[in-house]
């Protein structure tokens, strides 16, 4: 096949993908939209093959590889539990990372077979594109591993900071930039591996001082990395499907991170300088003993909803944890067949990465026309009866609005305070990851219902009848 | 004087990164979770720079360094194709309307 012809299919598969993000404007379009990224994927691997033409005997490996790494995806991909996709999305972040920094070596070990030079004498543009999307890649991989580790609960979700962390990733970053100058003169191996393993260590240091709760703008930003990382190596191997991809997926990851990071109103800058939340816990933890709080169990709140003519239910990370979303959808369901009016409210940060609690709710068989977004329900709360609050926390506190001293104050929250008595299904008193007391849990309209989410919720079934 | 190839790539690069601004902004937030797992699936076309790397060897060094990498990368990219687009297809397929019980 000709270069010109391989380099058109390149660029239909480009414009596959593009089709394939548009899908997902709504969940009509989306299944299309997914068939379409097939589609290009399909073309994609496709025209490789035919422009290599003369395969000999790499060809049956390149098949053996490419069907057992299609194995293990395909069984992950129906294996795992949606509750785990934040993992997931780390790992398969990771994954990208690393081909990305494998094919670089590859391109750097034998560019003839890229038509990019010889070793020793690559072109000059080639070594730089390789050594971006290299470092990057490799950025991704390291920080990636991290962002798992810690969404796993493998690693502790608490940031780990030390003094002159940031001076060391900036001697870090600075001292890459040097070597891939130094690599552009010599053309040396051993530059080349010292620049790839200075980027994974950049890729750990600069996760570990992030905290969990700030997980979502993490897996974003990941997300865009491993885009960038991905472009790269587009350009090295000049082709337009990568860069086109790379591109897209690059600002995908930078808009979510934003998104997020407006969702919890901080800065992006202060979100990777980490060190937010679990630090000073202790401090506003010590007063709330004081402070006299209803308590109330499965029959009080059984006995309020079914009073209620709307309820409102604010899902959060607590749920994913206890698997409570299909226990959540029959209670509602009981609460629907008695006439009472029931929608979900949900936070752009609430669980751990960008629509994570829609997907677990989808997984439950909620329709989604039921599920709204912060700006489209927050108005209702003023003419709801009861506001069902489960495994949610930082995202309902109204010291968000009121107390300009308070860690969160500016965020952007559901106004459940507004509804006539609010329900709080919550394992203990403990302040959320932000480590701030929520006040609404001292009011007079609330009732604190410390359990388990997924094993009250089921009480509370019991208790409808 | 002629025009560099690298700028023609340059331009797709930053014409995609505007059409990429505008669709993204237009993916319903709900549907974020199956956005980051389809982009993971075609940002892992990566894997057409893997087989060119795992097909480099002749035929008397099928396994050299440089092919060896490239089949790892080919394993890791597979995973991510396959295991991608397929979770995205199950996600996708529980977003349901309610259309019987209105």
């Amino acid at each position: 096949m000709s270069a010109n012809l391989s380099a058109i299919f390149y660029l239909v598969s480009g414009v596959l993908f593009i089709l394939a993000l548009r899908g997902l404007s709504s969940p009509e379009t989306s299944r299309q939209g997914n068939l379409f990224g097939i589609l290009g994927m399909i073309i994609a691997i496709t025209v490789t093959f035919v422009s290599i033409g003369n395969f000999s005997f790499g060809f049956i490996y390149v098949l053996i590889f490419l069907l057992v790494g299609g194995l293990v995806g395909t069984f992950i991909a129906y294996k795992i539990p949606m509750t785990a996709m934040p993992e997931l999305v780390a790992g398969f972040h990771s994954f990208v990372g690393l081909a990305a920094v494998f094919v670089a070596i590859s391109a750097f070990l034998s560019p003839q077979a890229f038509n990019l030079g010889s070793p020793g004498d690559i072109k000059l543009a080639s070594l730089i594109e390789m050594s971006i999307g290299a470092v990057i890649g490799a950025i991704t991989f390291s920080g990636s591993i991290i962002a798992f580790l810690k969404l796993r609960g493998i690693m502790s979700g608490s940031p780990i900071t030390f003094k002159g962390q940031h001076y060391i990733n900036l001697l870090l970053g600075l001292s890459i930039l040097v070597l891939i100058f130094y690599l552009c003169k010599t053309q040396s191996d051993s530059t080349f591996w010292r620049i790839i393993g200075i980027s994974f260590l950049l890729g750990i240091l600069l996760i570990i001082p992030i905290g969990g709760a700030d997980m979502p703008v993490v897996i974003s930003m990941l997300n865009s990395y491993s885009g960038w990382a991905a472009a790269g190596i587009g350009f090295t191997l000049e082709n337009s499907a990568l860069i086109i991809t790379g591109a897209l997926v690059g600002s995908s990851g930078a808009i979510l991170s934003y998104i997020m990071c407006k969702g919890m109103n901080r800065s992006f800058f202060n979100v990777i300088m980490g060190g937010f939340g679990g630090t000073d816990q202790t401090s506003p933890s010590k007063n709330k003993d004081q402070k006299p709080v209803k308590i109330g169990n499965a029959e009080d709140a059984a006995f309020l909803m079914k009073n209620a003519s709307s309820v409102i239910i604010v899902p959060g990370y607590g749920m994913a944890v206890a698997q409570a979303q299909h226990a959540l959808r029959e209670m509602v369901d009981t609460l629907k067949k008695n006439g009472i009016k029931v929608s979900y409210a949900i936070h752009p940060v609430a669980g751990r990465m960008p629509g994570h609690m829609n997907v677990l709710l989808a997984e439950a068989n909620v329709p989604y026309d039921e599920v709204f977004e912060l700006e489209e329900i927050n108005n209702d709360f003023a003419n709801t009866d009861v506001a069902f609050v489960i495994g949610a926390n930082d995202v309902t506190n109204p010291a968000a609005k009121t107390d300009p001293q308070s860690p969160i104050y500016g965020m952007p929250v559901l106004d459940v305070e507004k509804c006539k008595s609010v329900l709080f299904v919550k394992r203990s008193l403990s302040p959320g990851y932000a480590g701030v007391d929520n006040e609404l849990f001292y009011r007079d309209n609330t009732l604190m219902l410390f359990a388990d989410a997924k094993k009250m919720t089921e009480e509370i079934i019991k208790n409808f009848n | 004087m002629e025009i560099d190839p690298f700028i023609f790539r340059l331009s797709i690069f930053i014409l995609s990164i505007f059409i990429g601004y505008y669709v993204v902004w237009s993916v319903t937030p709900s549907l974020h979770t199956p956005l980051m797992s389809v982009t993971n699936a075609i940002s892992s076309v990566i894997i057409v720079g893997a087989i060119i790397a795992g097909s480099s060897g002749d035929v008397e060094n099928i396994f050299n360094t440089s092919s060896i990498f490239g089949f790892l990368a080919i394993f890791l990219a597979a995973i991510n194709i396959f295991g991608g687009f397929l979770v995205t297809q199950r996600m996708l397929q529980m977003y349901k309307k309610n259309n019987k019980n209105k």
